[in-house]
């Protein structure tokens, strides 16, 4: 099965209006900046994709990736734990003027609920909200003397992931602490798309070193040398 | 002996983490929140082995590094750079909460708005106002052993941040065990607050005019002493 694909841009163009797009990452660790690049392109050359729901623990620094996105228009909801950074202005303009919607989730129940929808589990029982406003209209239960807020799956319709090695069927590796949520939304999406640093042949990676098995891609495309967001945000760029 | 003014004479932020740190296990788990609590790892006492969790999926890691040095893949929850140790291990975000909620960390600390006598904790949001974030604080504040909080014992009017209920929006319910604050150190036990240590030269009268709920006392009330220069 080959799953490689030539260009960023053709790996996003199926991306529809509306979409809900889980993009890796925490912060810049793992981001798959040049899949959002892609998708940026994509929008300003024929409008589409527009309304765009982005799952993400963030809302983007700066003015590329996730933040770029917002800045474009093109994100109608943000649901994250954390929409707060060394530069959060294209998500607090937006938001403060009523233009971007805000679901705000629990980094752990975020990280859950999309586990969850990997696994074909709809809805499981956690303590992290319990008696908060994030909790309020969430049904509740006592197990063990202790109380718990129930949550759902979180699923997306697409997610954009970056790892370190994969191969030509979808089977990936992640570089150090970028792995955070990247496995999770691998699973989670109902096509995901992939861009690796290295991308080899079947075999090419040891299998014991697999941390997401290939039938969790759908797509999977090489960006040798990726930029890191931290860097681009340090240096100022504007994409 | 001059009168204890409590605006000039508390402990200090450093001060407050050294003494937090004394208390910390050799052989643990820790997960230090971000901002004040990360200043702790500094004063970890020397001989023992603690091992730092970071909600990003790092177990095991160190200082941060030389400027230049950063690798921008190897974050801490801050978003800081950050270096390994020998032993230290990566994980995605799933099993990175399921060693905090899990109950596999012995020891959780963070900051605080406030702190109510029943372990209630406030500390991810003031008001109504501007843009919500709570990141990783509503998952912290459950499953490790001890949940430990580090504060001032006033806020900057000098109110009580230690109340019999917290008006500020919570964080968590009955999830705090203890407190290190610049005046005094405290357990909650029972729904109540318990004053193991209180500064030298406080009275009892004093340090409980300025806690918002009723200091219970078991046994001897320890002098909390702390080093003078602390960087």
């Amino acid at each position: 099965m080959d799953k490689k694909l030539p260009t960023v841009a053709e790996a996003v163009a199926n991306i529809p209006d509306g979409a809900t797009v889980m993009i890796g990452g925490f912060g810049g660790s793992g981001a798959p900046i040049e899949l959002i690049h892609a998708l940026i392109d994509r929008f300003r050359a024929t409008g589409s994709p527009a309304a765009i729901t982005v799952i993400n623990n963030n809302a983007g620094n700066g003015y590329c990736g996730i933040a770029a996105m917002i800045k474009a228009g093109m994100v109608r909801k943000m649901i994250c734990s954390f929409p707060r950074s060394s530069n959060a202005e294209a998500f607090n303009e937006k938001y403060l003027a009523g233009e971007i919607e805000l679901d705000l989730v629990p980094q752990g129940t975020l990280a859950e609920r999309i586990r969850a929808a990997g696994a074909g589990i709809p809805a499981f029982y956690t303590p992290t909200s319990f008696g908060t406003e994030l909790a309020e209209g969430k049904p509740t239960e006592e197990f063990d003397g202790k109380m718990y807020v129930r949550e759902r799956w979180l699923k997306a319709d697409y997610a954009l992931i970056k790892g370190q090695d994969g191969d030509r069927t979808g089977n990936l590796t992640y570089r150090m602490a970028g792995r955070n949520f990247n496995p999770l939304m691998a699973m989670a999406a109902a096509k995901t798309i992939a861009q690796v640093s290295v991308l080899g042949e079947p075999g090419s990676i040891d299998p014991q070193a697999v941390i997401t098995p290939g039938i969790f891609v759908d797509a999977i495309v090489e960006v040798a040398e990726p930029q890191q967001e931290e860097v681009l945000v340090r240096k100022g760029v504007v994409y | 002996m001059a009168k204890f003014n409590i605006m000039q004479d508390k402990l200090s932020n450093a001060q407050i983490a050294w003494r937090a740190a004394q208390d910390i296990e050799d052989g643990s788990y820790v997960n230090l929140g971000i901002g004040f609590p990360e200043m702790i790892a500094k004063f970890q006492p020397e001989g023992r082995d603690v091992t730092y969790h970071t909600e990003n999926g790092v177990l095991g890691f160190g200082q941060a590094p030389k400027e230049g040095e950063e690798d921008w893949d190897l974050i801490n929850a801050g978003k800081k750079p950050i270096t390994l140790k020998p032993g230290a291990a990566f994980f995605h975000h799933a099993d990175s909460f399921a060693m905090v909620r899990g109950g596999h960390l012995d020891l959780a600390v963070l900051g605080a708005y406030q702190v109510a006598q029943n372990g209630d904790l406030a500390n991810w949001r003031v008001g109504t106002k501007g843009v919500p974030a709570v990141g990783g604080a509503m998952d912290l504040v459950h499953g490790a052993k001890r949940v430990a909080v580090v504060t001032d014992h006033v806020t900057k009017d000098g109110g009580p941040k230690l109340v019999e209920r917290c008006t500020f929006p919570l964080t968590g319910v009955g999830c705090v065990t203890q407190v290190y604050t610049s005046l005094a150190v405290i357990d909650i036990k029972g729904g109540r607050f318990v004053l193991r240590e209180k500064v030298p030269g406080l009275s009892m009268d004093a340090l409980q005019a300025v806690t918002g709920a009723t200091l219970h006392i078991e046994g001897d009330v320890a002098d909390l002493i702390v080093p003078e220069d602390l960087a």
